[in-house]
């Protein structure tokens, strides 16, 4: 070809200069673990789901939801969100709330008449379940999910648990713990009420594994001596016989003994049914109270009072005698000497609970440690086929970590019967605040969700926190920083002085063009997310 | 497009794109079918802010002309990494000027364009800070005098970097470079020299000016189309970091020029007919000691006792540009 004056070269495209062979470091595209999924006693993968919920995609995210936890709707409610104190939003502003927005994806999945589909085919195995609380029902339900055959066994007229008698229904509504639960019915799930079982041994025929989850129903003592006409019962009782329809005469002034969740659930119920003063006395002091925060601080605005550092030491006609107490240098309280009256009419007793094991009394071996169960890394007793979950194995008692043991169990139970051992996945490294570019992200504080007002609550049972509208979900859920987890924000595609990335398209994500990548690193220092991580190139 | 803060969709329009938005509010950038108008394999260092602010700025010049875009380019870095003959980068009409004419070149360009009734092929000349505030300035001036229908764009590293960083008017006080070193009772480019190339541009009474930055991605292709849809005599000058010139890590490129902004000493601001119309408010405002202390050229006002006078001096210049401009938060 005849070229022009002093042109000798044809004209080329700088593709054939391969500049990805200067690169010491590659970019590669990552899943960190965010700190909420990592958080969550149920495993659930809350990044993902508010994701979907971010798309307005809100059956996409109920179903992600519902591959770790079958009670969206309940958990919403009373779990105590521990992925929200490990929120890395709350770092830029506040955490995300995100109790609120499972919340409305699970009052959603009610009123639009969601079920989970069951893809596994019949295995034709059965699987015995003891117990229908948060525990019980997950593993039935993961189990079913599984293809599994599963029965529940269920003592007590009805079902739920500790969800329906230990929790009081301005917390948990029942119909929306009715609902969650006959939708696991609905999956062909048997729930047998009223079912005590005396020895387990005895109903195993037919059952190839089993699935403890009792509970821990028993209240915990203390000796206190009492005159003739004194009136002490156990916060679970009165939790128990508010939920029959049995509310006890519990007289105007009310004190609870003890600190815990419970003790704050019986503080308020007392309000409710009547007392004009409902008094807390807890042995140490408001920071080291076991409660949660989020109902200690409902349970003050109600009106409930507090008797911080003393310890209850006689119940007479006229009320309870309490002890100051000091803490000592290591936190421990210590009796002082000094002692004051307090009037009450009665005292209720919140000083924990204990489970019932005699339906195990056939297995005589059965390695136990401070009246719990003993079980493996993989839920399972020390007899083998017999698993166990809950508040009666040693654990953090919240539904949260229940509805968990439930989810492991059920996934070492279709293990272990199909002669296999479960292997869980190793976790990502998580996506901790330092990885994020937080300068990305717009502000937008919390959305607050409305409570009933302070009148009808401290008379009625009606639930106290309401749930987000559609609209407020939607924002709720779009201030999910996705930390770790790609969420298509195409800073590494546009970051890149080297169009070394390339665009897949909507859903699709992106792929390295190693072949032109210098390894800047700009991609990932850029990403918001931390999403992608620069290794090392091998010499 | 007009520029316009999304107010809350995870991340706004910080980001390049946004799922959640429609394609009309998403950037140049964030389209699968842009153009790479300057293509891959380059030989631009590592993290060059030079490469992205070119490609971010002629592809949006391409999108709002229909992509017809003639460019002309001065000598400098951006031609030496783009085009080592026989290979180039661009994919789009590209001529190579000497290192000071680029604006007249690009001048008798849109001249033959006139003659020839070519409508709506669309001008733009380009060069770094040397090329621009001080080799090309007379040409550029010129341009600017005679209103001639070209939009030019300065990519600003603020010194000559292909040649081995020399000082140019456009070195920030206080930088070390080869001919400026850090040595000395008042080590770096002296205090009180160099000159403002956009507030020049704007003495020339052109249609329009505007400032831009490679950290903000929307409001420079706002900017870009904003101009190209002028005729006359157009100037957007935007600043590029140089990881090799100013000793900043490849990976902070973007960091670094988002520093400059937040922190007042890169102001982004728009002028027509010698009037200031806009300006952008600073969104986290950051002391300049963050932005100082990513950068090797700036090295010698920190360590073990850090020179506080120059920083604060430092400091002024930022805080003043704060008050010039209007870019305090709004």
């Amino acid at each position: 070809m005849k070229k022009p004056f002093a042109i000798t070269l044809d004209p080329g495209s700088s593709l054939a200069n391969h500049t990805g062979t200067w690169r010491t470091e590659r970019p590669v595209y990552v899943d960190r673990l965010p700190p909420c999924n990592h958080a969550c006693p149920a495993g659930e993968n809350i990044q993902n789901w508010l994701y979907h919920a971010e798309s307005g995609e809100y059956k996409k995210a109920w179903e992600s939801l519902m591959e770790n936890n079958p009670f969206p709707a309940i958990m919403g409610r009373v779990c105590y969100h521990p992925c929200e104190s490990s929120c890395n939003r709350g770092e830029l502003d506040e955490a995300v709330g995100i109790h609120a927005v499972e919340r409305f994806l699970g009052d959603l999945a009610l009123r639009e008449g969601w079920n989970p589909e069951i893809k596994a085919k019949a295995s034709g195995r059965r699987v015995l379940v003891v117990g229908s609380g948060p525990s019980g029902l997950s593993c039935a339900y993961h189990l079913r999910l599984m293809g599994h055959q599963v029965v529940v066994m269920e003592s007590e007229k009805d079902s739920g648990g500790m969800m329906r008698y230990g929790i009081p229904k301005y917390r948990l509504p029942r119909d929306v713990l009715d609902a969650e639960i006959a939708r696991i019915e609905k999956m062909g799930v048997e729930i047998r009420l009223g079912e005590k079982i005396e020895d387990v041994m005895a109903v195993m025929e037919g059952f190839d594994a089993a699935f403890l989850a009792v509970g821990a129903h028993i209240a915990r003592r203390a000796y206190i001596p009492a005159g003739d006409a004194a009136k002490i019962l156990d916060a679970i009782s009165l939790l128990h016989d508010m939920e029959e329809g049995n509310p006890p005469f519990l007289g105007k002034k009310v004190a609870v003994y003890g600190g815990g969740n419970t003790a704050i659930d019986a503080a308020r119920t007392a309000k409710r049914l009547g007392a004009e003063e409902s008094l807390i006395v807890y042995r140490r002091t408001k920071e080291k109270m076991p409660a949660h925060a989020s109902e200690l601080n409902e349970a003050i605005e109600e009106g409930i009072r507090f008797k911080w550092l003393a310890t209850v030491k006689e119940m007479g006609d006229e009320g309870i005698v309490v002890e100051k107490m000091i803490l000592d240098e290591t936190g421990f309280p210590r009796p002082t000497g000094a002692f004051e009256n307090i009037e009450a009419d009665c005292l209720i007793l919140a000083l924990g609970q204990e489970s019932e094991l005699s339906l195990l009394k056939s297995i005589p071996d059965l390695e136990t440690e401070k009246g719990q169960v003993k079980v493996d890394v993989s839920m399972m007793t020390s007899r083998p086929g017999i698993f166990a979950g809950g508040d009666m194995v040693p654990a953090e008692k919240t539904v949260t970590t229940a509805v968990g043991h439930g989810k492991k169990a059920a996934r070492n139970i279709d293990a272990w019967l199909k002669g296999e051992v479960f292997a869980k996945g190793a976790l990502h490294e998580i996506a901790s605040f330092d990885k994020l570019n937080t300068w990305y992200y717009s502000d937008a504080s919390k959305t607050v969700q409305n409570e009933l007002g302070i009148v009808r609550r401290q008379s009625s049972f009606d639930e106290v926190v309401k749930g987000l509208s559609e609209e407020n979900a939607l924002f709720e859920a779009r201030r999910c920083l996705s930390c770790g987890n790609c969420f298509e924000c195409d800073n590494c595609y546009g970051v890149c002085p080297d169009n070394a990335v390339i665009k897949l398209g909507p859903g699709l994500k992106f792929q390295f063009n190693y072949d032109f990548c210098k390894g800047c690193g700009l991609c990932a220092s850029e990403c918001p997310c931390g999403a992608i991580r620069m290794i090392p190139e091998s010499i | 497009m007009t520029l316009q803060t999304i107010k809350f969709y995870q991340t706004g329009t910080f980001t390049v794109g946004n799922r959640l938005l429609d394609e009309s509010q998403r950037t140049v950038q964030a389209n699968m079918r842009r153009t790479n108008s300057l293509n891959s394999g380059h030989r631009a260092c590592q993290g060059c802010g030079e490469a992205l602010g070119a490609r971010y700025a002629i592809d949006a010049a391409m999108r709002a002309s229909n992509n017809q875009v003639i460019a002309a380019n001065a000598t400098g870095c951006l031609e030496v990494f783009s085009t080592p003959y026989p290979e180039t980068s661009w994919q789009i009409p590209w001529m190579h000027s000497v290192f000071g004419n680029a604006a007249s070149v690009a001048t008798g360009i849109a001249a033959a364009l006139k003659v020839k009734q070519k409508k709506g092929i669309r001008v733009i000349a380009q060069g770094g800070d040397g090329g621009t505030t001080d080799i090309g300035f007379a040409c550029l001036s010129g341009m600017f005098e005679r209103n001639d229908d070209v939009l030019y764009i300065c990519y600003d590293n603020e010194a000559y970097m292909n040649t081995g960083v020399q000082r140019s008017s456009a070195t920030p006080a206080g930088a070390r470079t080869a001919t400026t070193p850090a040595a000395g009772p008042h080590p770096g480019n002296p205090f009180g020299t160099g000159k403002n190339l956009p507030l020049i541009a704007m003495a020339h009474h052109i249609p329009y000016v505007a400032t831009a930055s490679v950290a903000n991605l929307h409001d420079l292709e706002a900017k870009v189309e904003k101009a190209m849809g002028i005729h006359g005599a157009r100037y957007i000058h935007i600043h590029v970091p140089c990881p090799l010139g100013w000793g900043s890590h490849p990976s902070d490129t973007v960091k670094i020029a988002r520093l400059a902004v937040e922190s007042g000493l890169f102001p982004l601001f728009e002028a027509e007919h010698g009037e200031i119309t806009s300006s952008s408010a600073i969104r986290r405002k950051a002391p300049v000691e963050a932005y100082l202390k990513l950068q090797r050229r700036f090295a010698h006002l920190f360590g073990e006792r850090p020179d506080l006078e120059t920083i604060a001096q430092i400091q002024e210049i930022a805080d003043r540009n704060i008050a010039r401009f209007s870019l305090e938060g709004r």
